[in-house]
């Protein structure tokens, strides 16, 4: 248990805890609006960018973040060029990314880059420079979705009415397009970029069996997304397991728990 | 000459022109879905627009309330040119029952509460007002039972009355209706309609509604259409037919609503 008190391991629940608010509640409205791939994508173009980061020397999230914007809006293009097939722009960036970030991983091989811990997450490797960045984002996440978040509400249920209603759809697509990529490249250090669309996606699941307000879904993704990453990284840090996959874990967990209990009270 | 009721008194005329359709071309990849068309809705207008599939209803409907821009020609609503109007709290907006996923977790009242939601409220707070306007739509539905019922739990003639009560909150001077009874029984599409043609009779509101079958509205609408415009037809009841003005106050429009269909189905029993 004393690895519980080290200062590495709470500088991973903070930062655990700062995502797990703001990557479910971003997820939420993704998967509503049936973009939940999108986190998974951007995420593998992050790597590419975080690499990229590694071989030229600055500081690696910040690289992955422009790289994760650059993708988001390359998305948004290739969408409507291949109108009827939207999911092939998902599919083409997402192999893109991945090429990207090998090639780059190669050429920094004397930076001795350790690949796993972007794959897979570190988050006992957060360092004070990493919080001050997940913070930020935080705020940035959390003032942007809690101003209008009537607007969002609107928009993910209905795009059109919301347009009749002279929303400006470009603004709130682009809006949430930033703060997706915002989001993943904060979340890469923490659970990976193979597992960030996890904390994007399952809470956001999870809402979907038992919530029946928007504004319960919202507080039941935060509220699970946190029981998952705090009990995850202290199941993590007594067991000796890796966290970000422990987290994820338990997710997962959870749904099935809500699933069972769902289908066994209807029976 | 419209008769004044007080409420009129500043705009005066009872016939504003709601939509006016000037050249309008609209082509996909060079397939010309709409050519060169003339169109105006007058106040209190209740235009039908029918067509198949791929005629272009919804291409004309967006390019109305502005989401697509014509290739030519321009549209204009209550005098404005689209992309300069803002009195978007004028207009309603009824979608197609099937657009939503029935998953979505929203109440009812989320939902209707959400037509308020425009350009002008942007970072404001729900008000008190708001609530009670939005108590007042679920009223003129009847579905104030169903406030705090999942939208997607509802049948669809219940979730219809939730998109119409949504559109209605802001009592609104156009209702656009796009296909609203695609996937709904027959027997609820005639409530439906019932309610329709009782709200364009003795409420201040030009309706536009758009399906691929007007059958059940034949009967008010007349069988002749009043313009075709290729693969389009224009079936149109103008207001004149109808009592002018009446009154254009939200709350007691959206009460008297209800009351006044009350007192019809009474009279029919």
């Amino acid at each position: 248990m004393d690895i519980l008190t080290t200062e590495f391991f709470q500088r991973a629940l903070i930062g655990g805890v700062l995502i797990g608010i703001t990557a479910p509640l971003l997820g939420l409205f993704l998967v509503l609006r049936r973009l939940a791939m999108i986190g998974d994508t951007l995420a593998h173009v992050s790597i590419a960018g975080v690499a990229l980061g590694f071989v030229t020397g600055v500081y690696p999230i910040a690289v992955g973040l422009v790289f994760a914007l650059a993708a988001s809006f390359a998305i948004e293009k290739l969408r409507k060029a291949y109108k009827t097939y939207a999911e092939l722009s998902i599919a083409i960036i997402m192999s893109g990314g991945v090429a990207l970030a090998s090639l780059l991983f190669s050429l920094g091989k004397g930076f001795s880059v350790n690949v796993t811990s972007y794959l897979f997450g570190s988050i006992y490797t957060l360092g004070n420079t990493d919080l001050v960045w997940i913070a930020a984002v935080t705020v940035v996440i959390l003032a942007s979705v809690g101003l209008q978040f009537k607007e969002l509400f609107m928009m993910t249920f209905d795009e059109d009415a919301a347009a009749v209603n002279g929303l400006p759809a470009r603004y709130f697509n682009l809006m949430m397009s930033v703060l997706t990529a915002l989001v993943i490249s904060v979340s890469i250090k923490i659970v990976g970029a193979l597992l960030v669309s996890a904390l994007l996606t399952i809470p956001a699941a999870c809402s979907l069996i038992v919530a029946r307000s928007f504004k319960q879904s919202v507080m039941l993704v935060v509220a699970i997304a946190e029981a998952a990453v705090i009990g995850g990284l202290l199941l993590a840090g007594v067991w000796n397991l890796a966290p970000g996959a422990t987290v994820v874990l338990l997710l997962i967990a959870i749904l099935i728990l809500l699933l069972a209990v769902k289908n066994g009270r209807r029976v | 000459m419209p008769q004044s009721n007080g409420y009129h008194a500043a705009g005066g005329a009872c016939h504003e022109e709601v939509i006016k359709l000037t050249g309008v071309s609209f082509s996909y990849e060079n397939q010309p879905v709409i050519t060169n068309l003339n169109f105006s809705v007058q106040e209190r207008d209740f235009v039908g627009l029918i067509g198949s599939n791929g005629a272009g209803k919804t291409t004309l409907l967006r390019m109305i309330v502005g989401l697509l821009k014509p290739a030519e020609g321009s549209v204009s609503l209550f005098g404005k040119p689209v992309s300069q109007f803002d009195q978007w709290e004028k207009i309603g907006y009824v979608p197609q029952k099937n657009a939503f996923n029935p998953l979505f977790p929203a109440t009812v009242r989320e939902v209707v509460l959400s037509g308020l939601y425009s350009r002008g409220k942007l970072f404001k707070r729900i008000s008190k007002v708001d609530q009670i306007k939005c108590d007042d739509a679920l009223h003129a539905m009847r579905i104030e039972d169903l406030a705090g019922k999942r939208i997607g739990m509802l049948s669809g003639g219940q979730q219809q009355r939730v998109f119409l009560a949504r559109a209605l909150i802001n009592n609104p001077a156009l209702l656009i209706l796009d296909e609203p009874t695609v996937g709904i029984d027959t027997e609820t599409q005639e409530g439906f309609f019932h309610m329709i043609r009782h709200m364009h009779k003795h409420h201040n509101i030009t309706f536009l509604m758009v399906s691929h079958d007007m059958d059940r509205f034949r009967s008010y609408l007349g069988d002749e259409p009043a313009r075709e415009a290729g693969k389009l037809k224009f079936y149109v009841r103008h207001s004149h037919d109808l009592e002018n003005c009446v009154e254009n106050n939200l709350t007691h429009s959206l009460r008297g609503l209800r009351h006044s269909m009350e007192d019809q189905a009474a009279l029919q029993h």
